[in-house]
């Protein structure tokens, strides 16, 4: 009896969950790169060919001949989607590396910091998390606006005398993509600089290597892992992200999030929309299942 | 040689007023009383009071309330099922395709889940509404659950279970009886991780959205697009307090169990 619950307990936990991410996260995606090979349609749904469970075996393979790469073709024809998925590659890996900059000197600072205070300075790095991610890219729109907080602070002062234009341009995506996502670079930093051992430090020390070399010889090829797990974390939704560019990117700015957002609201090109999400999908996959192995080997770390 | 350096101090500092210092204007803002957001002119809760008058932003909040509760409890319970699945029952056919989709969707860029589950829905002939947002927030906050759970349970010491069970406990028993109480923070934050990600979800909302089921971030950035208003500055302040004290509730929660715990530790220690 107990092993015959045990044994139904166990396939439950396993088969509900999976069942779940099957239906709702792996079907979709073939649904989407179905799509993305039929043509626009005007009618509801917009695309054809649309199938039936009533078109039987023959009707199927008929429905299958009307399948084209046109969708593809389009996008490598029109210059528009080539340079959106240029400049998100781009201005996703710009920010990456801003935010590796700006969160690096933060976690090695709370790496260091006295052991009673280590759980306060986590506790608010995450506290942002919590709040919105759209009322945070909505307060810099005050802040950045071209008679916004920063500029009134800085001609306030005598810095300047004419007003910055930071919004709606690049730069205030940079922003943007950096202050939301900066708790994502802090937290694996923070973990992997943590767990450091400052004993080793010091023995690079003893033997003569000044500070900064042993930073650089002894703790940096240490948070590599860290290193990898916050820019992954970063830099793949970053590719894909539409609030930000929408928001303080202004009309200008190519990305491809706010074109596929674009292209199914506005022109309600659903194959076309399909189309661009499955090119950014096969982008992603290569950074995606290097996060997954980093992911993996945490786990068999953890075991 | 620990000691915590002036450059260290600096970086941490600037660090977090960067964090801080936006969200602390916004609330400052929505105390305004002129209807420009970028200049003072003086104390006022007149936004409060024309926000809780605006029926459409009202309507919108209670649907996302509905949904975010809804949402974040199957989340926990599904998460919570993967956890366990992922660090108990490690050998089972498939594993790589199922860890493999538990952690995808934690970097998926959100416009590509929105579309295909729109697309899902449409090719299912499933009409778009309360339910297909309840069901798309389910989908993607439960691998932050799972996440949350896998990391709890594998500093988890499984002698106490094996123990359970070899004094006759069934697994449902151990699970119910031994490990969920000792999982349960980790599982309340789960709780509280998909709750905010569903509170705070624009893009997936509105592609899986239909008529009747607009979402507070939905309205409000309808309203953004317009311009920024203090009305919506005062929207976003409330729900900053509400995320505020429902951390504060957690961790006051989090840190009087671990003073219990200590307290139930050393009296086992002096009754020995």
């Amino acid at each position: 009896m107990t092993k015959l619950g045990s044994a139904i307990f166990s396939r439950l936990v396993i088969i509900i969950p999976y069942a779940w991410l099957l239906f709702f996260f792996l079907i979709p995606f073939f649904i989407v790169f179905r799509i993305s090979l039929s043509t626009t349609a005007i009618a509801q749904p917009p695309y054809e060919p649309v199938f039936a469970l009533a078109d039987g075996l023959s009707g199927l393979l008929a429905k299958i001949g009307q399948f084209s790469f046109d969708n593809y073709v389009w996008l490598t024809e029109d210059a528009l989607y080539l340079n959106a998925y240029l400049s998100s590659l781009w201005i996703a890996g710009v920010s990456t590396l801003i935010t590796l900059l700006i969160g690096y000197p933060i976690a090695y600072g709370m790496a260091q910091a006295p052991r009673t205070l280590r759980p306060t300075l986590l506790m608010l790095v995450i506290l942002p998390f919590w709040t919105s991610f759209l009322i945070r890219v909505y307060a810099w729109i005050a802040i950045l606006k071209p008679e916004g907080l920063l500029n009134q602070f800085l001609i306030g002062i005598g810095i300047i005398d004419t007003p910055l234009i930071i919004m709606n341009t690049n730069w205030a995506i940079y922003i943007g993509i950096v202050y939301s996502y900066l708790p994502f670079m802090v937290l694996p930093l923070y973990s992997a600089l943590e767990k450091m051992d400052n004993t080793l430090i010091e023995a690079a020390q003893d033997l003569g290597c000044p500070q900064i070399s042993a930073f650089w010889k002894v703790t940096f090829p240490l948070s590599i892992p860290g290193i990898v797990a916050g820019c992954m974390l970063v830099f793949i939704p970053a590719v894909g992200e539409f609030v930000i560019p929408d928001l303080l990117g202004g009309s200008q700015t190519l990305m491809i999030g706010k074109t596929l957002w674009n292209e199914f609201n506005a022109n309600r090109d659903w194959p076309v929309s399909a189309a661009v999400a499955t090119i950014l999908l096969l982008i992603l996959v290569v950074p995606i299942v290097f996060f997954q192995n980093a992911q993996a080997k945490a786990e068999e770390q953890g075991r | 040689m620990n000691t915590w350096s002036r450059f260290n101090i600096v970086s941490v500092v600037l660090g977090f007023a960067f964090l801080y210092l936006p969200i602390v204007l916004l609330v400052i803002f929505s105390f305004n009383e002129s209807k420009l957001v970028t200049v003072w002119a003086g104390f006022s809760t007149r936004w409060y009071v024309s926000l809780f008058n605006n029926q459409g932003l009202m309507d919108a909040a209670w649907v996302t309330i509905r949904v975010a509760l809804l949402s974040a409890t199957v989340a926990t319970v599904l998460g919570t099922m993967a956890a366990l699945a992922l660090t108990r029952y490690t050998r089972f056919r498939g594993r790589l395709l199922f860890s493999g989709m538990v952690y995808a969707p934690l970097v998926m860029p959100e416009v590509i889940t929105g579309l295909s589950l729109l697309l899902l829905f449409v090719a299912i002939g499933f009409d778009r509404g309360f339910v297909t947002v309840m069901l798309a927030h389910i989908t993607f906050s439960m691998c932050f659950v799972t996440v949350v759970v896998q990391s709890r349970l594998l500093s988890f010491d499984r002698s106490i279970e094996e123990a359970a069970m070899d004094l006759g406990a069934t697994p449902v028993k151990t699970f119910f009886e031994v490990t969920l109480p000792v999982i349960a923070p980790a599982v309340l934050s789960g709780w509280m991780l998909a709750l905010t990600l569903s509170l705070d979800d624009l893009v997936i909302a509105s592609f899986t959205s239909g008529p009747g089921a607009t979402t507070l971030p939905m309205k409000i950035y309808s309203q953004v697009r317009l311009g920024v208003t203090p009305e919506i500055n005062a929207a976003c302040t409330l729900l900053i307090g509400l995320v505020a004290i429902g951390v504060l509730i957690a961790s006051l929660m989090t840190k009087r169990r671990e003073v219990q715990r200590q307290r139930d530790e050393q009296a086992a220690f002096a009754g020995r």
